[in-house]
């Protein structure tokens, strides 16, 4: 396998918060009935994690899950492990009528850190951010600015969004222009 | 004259001395000064000239209701028409210039429309649409665009950046005044989340200017306490400099926060606009003082009551040495006496009221002012500035009793509160007789989802306009807001305002009651777009009742102010030359923003580089370093050619084409649709979106399909590959991956939910390079890895995983070119290492990539159709010759039952063919075939157009496809295609496969 590099090669911008790719992640998505027990059980041999409710995300061992919609979840793990973490899940669920599909490749994530990491995201994205309002252990599937997109907390004072590769460029830009310093607004935090 | 005062000033620093210039003149000014009471210390009244007979005007309200004083700011960058001297903060080096004047404010030739106003009535632009059309073109046109238009247009790209801001609250308030503020603590003691925005740089309102004491102490020093109290609540946000633009459905509101037009040389934002989800919206917007309408009340001196205290109190300014005041309530006492302390003359207080006023009119007279009841302005004297009036009595028809000099004139004819947010989303007014305004109908709020109000007003804004009351109000509001937003509420005692009786006003809507045509021809209802008492009245005699009509037949209450000022006068005037009560006339529409936003703020960050998303292909840096010339596809960029040197893009197209013919060339196919879908029904779901029998397609083959849409229309088109018995990979166009993932969830998702069918749209996953040309099998066999690529092991339309050089890969034999080709698909973040290295193994075979434009060529030499050139959504498969790909097998399939219709069936159908010009030229881009004689529209008959169109270097002349009533029937006939110069060219009508019609090229 040649050396893959993600789409902005750990570009990096310090603000009044600061902006990085992270690198490649693995990701998995998976379709099928959330509910089923084959689901469950997947999901637990795949990574060690549970279903996860509606906008929740479940940790695993060396990896996530994160709910994407009704029958979709998204499995998170190190780039290094996606193609076995694939290779699970299909044994796993070989007799029910799912999809597994490898989309590492398809996605750029970025990691917003800092103190006010949530106003960088409120600048871009139609969500209520406040403090106890998003859940530690939420997903919220919205837009950044005007490309879709998805995000979660890491820390008290960090967020990852994930992107489509194609519009990493993009995401990094108007995430860059949200944290630049004179742009803090000092509201959420 | 006005000029700075050794007294007041409480908003001023007087320690700093601000430089700024007024049409190039030099002035100074303090820190805390707004533009207009900078220029009115400088003795700057003249600050502009009318929209449409270049009157001359000075300042007349002190707040976002001004009318008159708009200035051209700024330069360069930062140039913007339109501002408001009187909301915009004065800073050091601070340009402005006035608006609406030739060759000079102080003299302006247009002012010749106003000694012509007579020929310039109510409805003048329509009633020119009247005259014959040539005179529009060439007399009325020419005038209207000449003296029409207030500040110039920005002529350079916008220097500042802008941004969006998303927030939620519990309740938020407009309206930083006593109630806004006394609404915040009332909501956030409640335990709600509150934002509280101001719009000027100050909180209180004007409070402090209007006086008085809360809970004994004076109301300062409780807008301090107040606002100290809100800063230490968590829950608290305060935002001055921000305004309260609008109100939509939902509890959805903008917030227009200017950041640093009071400072626009430090670093960083201009404006930010908050988008906010509220549960509850208090808007506590105060109320704005009317003017009073007798002639000459628009002559630079003439202000508002209410703007004179504000200049004198706040900016230490006087707008003149001598006053007189003329009003029909109370309050407008209060300036008299706020003039008398500053050691201003107020020769006469004009009391329109027949019985005059209450208490305050009684101080006034003890104090030694003449105050004179039921006395009017008959008109006042002076050009660029006010030198006197005459006096009469309101109750006649205006003659003169007596000449009083002076050099201002402070009017105030009652308050109406500001209800523009409360009506954004329908809330309803009610007419007040005692207070001769409309104000919030409490019981007709706007409502939200649930039917219930989420907006309450506070202080002013509901009516009340004494201290104690707004407090009341205030606190009420507060308390109501929280409440529906689900906090639990005790009831507290609002802080007790001190009480003043008032007498009520008397509504005096024309000075004097019975003034005649030539006094009403003076007396201006809007300023702005020079709109008069007369005006009014005339339309109202030319059969307009309606308010709205009447606005916009006049333009009352059209210009920037939208009718800030003029509003109620100028309904109030219709009303009565329609001889109907005013709640009978009504208000006209109250829209969002309340006063103009920038343009700037509603892009938000959107400008430059960030201006739209722009998708780019894992190659698509090595694209720019190599000088691609790209075109827009969709939201990418793809490389319509790479142009060499000085070498043009004709010549570049033919090289890139030449090359793939004769050896082998590259091109990123990244940006083709790659979707998934998978399932026991996904055959059966594929049926149905396709034209072809999909269904019986092997594992390890592809399969070129047709999609239509449920009208028959062919919408999109790609090669399907069957990976496994459940498992289909649909290759999409460019521009149609998310549009056909999105059509097949659809059908899923609405009709089919029942069908074991799952999507994925892995389009990004791969970055998809095509290597095409008679070498392609060599260089692929150089690349290396464990793929058997020979004609044996995968032929024409299969595919195959496997390595290519150290790769994992999929291959597509599958060919657009007619050349043999191979697709191949790598992880996306190992596309650019698989570009570099096939680039690098085949220089053997001087190996270059190729653009769209080589693709399109190659493609149409070789007859294929492109969707979006051959089709325009009003193409059907059979049109294009494509019986081919439609299955007669299928029971059904999107599109099968429409084309079926008569029209879609016939014989009569434009249909592809091929066309070759006789003299070997390309016919142009977008040509239709000409037929004889002309339709009823004088039109030439045509009989077909061009769909592609190409110089072919392969061909060595212009060959072209396209639409031809009769279609293939016409074989050998010659047509001829219309030229932009108006000339003809001929072609005969051939097959559309020019190149290697058997396909010999590609099948090995």
């Amino acid at each position: 396998m040649s050396e893959a590099v993600s789409a902005l090669s750990g570009a990096i911008f310090e603000g009044f918060a600061t902006v990085t790719d992270t690198g490649l992640r693995g990701m998995i998505t998976v379709r099928g009935d959330l509910a089923s027990k084959d689901m469950g059980a997947a999901i637990k041999a795949a990574i060690d994690a549970d279903v996860p409710a509606q906008r929740r995300v479940t940790a695993g061992n060396g990896g996530k899950v994160a709910w994407m919609s009704p029958d979709e979840l998204l499995v998170v793990v190190d780039y290094a492990t996606v193609l076995d973490t694939v290779a699970k899940l299909n044994a796993a669920l070989s007799g029910s009528h799912t999809l597994v599909s490898n989309v590492s490749d398809a996605r750029a994530v970025f990691e917003i850190r800092g103190a006010g990491c949530r106003d960088v995201l409120a600048k871009l994205a139609p969500v209520d951010l406040s403090q106890g309002v998003f859940a530690e252990t939420e997903i919220r599937r919205t837009r950044i600015a005007q490309v879709p997109a998805a995000f979660w907390q890491t820390g008290t004072e960090s967020f990852e969004v994930i992107c489509f590769r194609s519009v990493a460029q993009y995401v990094f830009d108007v995430l860059r222009l949200s944290a630049t310093k004179g742009g803090e607004i000092h509201h959420l935090g | 004259m006005s000029t700075r005062l050794a007294t007041g000033g409480r908003l001023l620093n007087k320690a700093k001395q601000v430089t700024f210039s007024f049409n190039g003149k030099q002035l100074t000014g303090y820190e805390g000064d707004t533009l207009a009471s900078a220029l009115l210390a400088n003795d700057q009244m003249l600050m502009g000239r009318s929209f449409k007979y270049h009157r001359p005007r000075g300042v007349v309200a002190s707040g976002a209701e001004e009318p008159n004083a708009l200035v051209n700011l700024g330069a360069g960058g930062k140039f913007e028409p339109n501002q408001r001297a009187t909301t915009t903060e004065l800073y050091d080096g601070l340009s402005a210039t006035s608006q609406n004047h030739w060759p000079s404010l102080e003299f302006d030739v247009g002012v010749v429309n106003n000694y012509a106003a007579r020929a310039l009535p109510a409805g003048f632009y329509y009633k020119t649409f009247m005259a014959p059309a040539a005179a529009w073109k060439h007399v009325f046109e020419p005038i209207v665009r000449h003296s029409a238009g207030l500040g110039k247009a920005p002529k350079d790209r916008d220097a500042d950046r802008y941004e969006h801001y998303y927030a939620f609250f519990d309740v938020v308030i407009v309206g930083g005044g006593v109630a806004g503020l006394q609404a915040a603590k009332a909501a956030g003691l409640a335990g709600a989340t509150v934002l509280l925005m101001e719009q000027t740089a100050h909180w209180g309102g004007r409070a402090p200017v209007d006086g008085g004491e809360v809970d004994g102490v004076k109301v300062e020093d409780f807008i301090d306490a107040t606002v100290t109290e809100l800063e230490a609540m968590d829950n608290v946000t305060l935002r001055n400099r921000m305004m309260g633009a609008g109100v939509y459905d939902h509890g959805y509101l903008l917030g227009y926060e200017r950041l640093t037009d009071h400072a626009p040389a430090v670093a960083g934002l201009r404006h930010r606009l908050w988008r906010i989800r509220a549960k509850q919206i208090v808007t506590a917007t105060g109320a704005i003082e009317r003017p009073l309408s007798f002639a000459g009340n628009d002559i630079p001196g003439v202000m508002l009551a209410s703007a004179m205290r504000d200049y004198i109190v706040n900016f230490g300014t006087s707008s003149g040495d001598r006053v007189v005041v003329v009003a029909n309530n109370d309050d407008a006492y209060r300036t008299a006496f706020t003039l008398k302390i500053h050691g201003l003359d107020v020769p006469v207080i004009l009391d329109s009221r027949p019985n005059g006023g209450g208490p305050l009119a009684d101080a006034a007279r003890e104090q030694g002012f003449r105050v004179e009841n039921g006395k009017a302005i008959a008109k006042v004297k002076g050009g660029k500035r006010v030198t006197g009036v005459e006096i009469c009595n309101q109750a006649g028809e205006g003659a003169a009793l007596e000449e009083i000099a002076c050099d201002a004139v402070a009017m105030s004819g009652g308050w109406s509160p500001v209800v523009h947010l409360w009506s954004h989303c329908g809330g309803k007014l009610i007419w007040d007789e005692s207070q001769a305004h409309f104000r919030p109908d409490p019981d007709r709020s706007p409502t939200s989802h649930d039917g219930k109000p989420f907006v309450v007003t506070a202080g002013s804004a509901s009516g009340p306009l004494k201290l104690d009351d707004v407090l009341v109000d205030g606190q009420k509001a507060g308390e109501a807001a929280a409440q529906a937003a689900g906090f639990s509420v005790s009831a507290a005692e609002a802080p007790k305002g001190e009480v003043h009786e008032e007498a009520p006003l008397v509504p005096c809507w024309l000075m004097p009651q019975g003034a005649g045509p030539k006094l009403r021809m003076k007396a201006w209802l809007d300023y702005q777009n020079d709109v008069k008492v007369s005006d009014v009245r005339l339309a109202a005699q030319e059969g307009y009742e309606s308010v709205e009509h009447t606005k916009r037949y006049t333009t009352l209450g059209m210009a920037t102010d939208q009718g800030k000022l003029s509003n109620i006068n100028g309904l109030a005037v219709l009303s009565d030359a329609l001889g109907q009560p005013i709640p009978a006339t009504g208000t006209t529409t109250f829209r969002p923003p309340y006063t103009p936003i920038s343009m700037g703020s509603i892009a938000g960050e959107a400008r430059d580089e960030v201006f739209q998303p722009l998708r780019r292909t894992p190659i698509h840096d090595w694209h720019e370093a190599n000088g691609a010339f790209f075109e827009p596809v969709g939201q990418w960029r793809r490389p319509y050619c790479f142009p060499r040197g000085s070498e043009s893009h004709a010549d570049a197209v033919t090289r890139e084409i030449n090359q793939t013919r004769n050896s082998v060339g590259l091109l990123d196919a990244s940006t083709l649709g790659k979707i998934i879908v998978k399932g026991p029904d996904a055959g059966k779901f594929l049926d149905m979106m396709y034209t072809n029998m999909m269904s019986t397609l092997k594992p390890g083959k592809c399969r070129y399909g047709l999609m239509c849409n449920e009208n028959g229309f062919l919408m999109d088109d790609g090669v399907v590959a069957r990976i496994d018995e459940d498992t289909f990979l649909c290759h999409t166009t460019t521009g149609g991956a998310e549009r056909i993932h999105g059509w097949m969830e659809d059908w899923l998702q609405c009709e089919w939910w029942d069908w074991r069918v799952y999507t994925a749209n892995v389009t990004e996953q791969y970055a998809q390079i095509a290597i095409v040309g008679p070498n392609a099998r060599n260089l692929i066999e150089k690349l290396g890895g464990d793929m058997d690529v020979s004609e044996e092991a995968l032929p024409f339309m299969a595919w195959k995983d496997g390595k290519i050089g150290a790769f994992d890969a999929r291959a597509y034999r599958i060919s657009f070119s007619g050349e043999l080709s191979y697709e191949i698909a790598v992880p996306a973040s190992q596309g650019r290492a698989f570009w570099d290295v096939v680039m690098e193994l085949g220089k053997e075979f001087d190996i270059m990539p190729y653009g769209t434009e080589a693709l399109h060529v190659m493609r149409a030499e070789k007859g294929f159709i492109m969707i979006g050139d051959e089709t325009d959504g009003t193409v059907i498969p059979q049109d294009l010759n494509m019986q081919w790909a439609i299955s007669k097998k299928k029971e059904d399939f999107l599109g099968k039952r429409a084309q079926l219709r008569d029209h879609m069936a016939s014989t009569d159908r434009w249909k592809l063919a091929g066309f070759e010009t006789l003299d070997g030229s390309v016919i142009p881009d977008g040509s239709y075939i000409v037929a004889k004689g002309s339709n009823a529209n004088n039109q030439r008959n045509v009989q077909g157009r061009v769909t592609s169109t190409y110089y072919s270097p392969t061909l060595d002349r212009g060959i072209a496809m396209g639409l031809v009533h009769g279609g293939m029937n016409r074989l050998g006939d010659v047509v001829e295609f219309n030229k932009v110069d108006g000339s003809t060219v001929a072609a005969r009508v051939v097959d559309p496969v020019f190149y290697d019609k058997d396909g010999e090229k590609q099948n090995v």
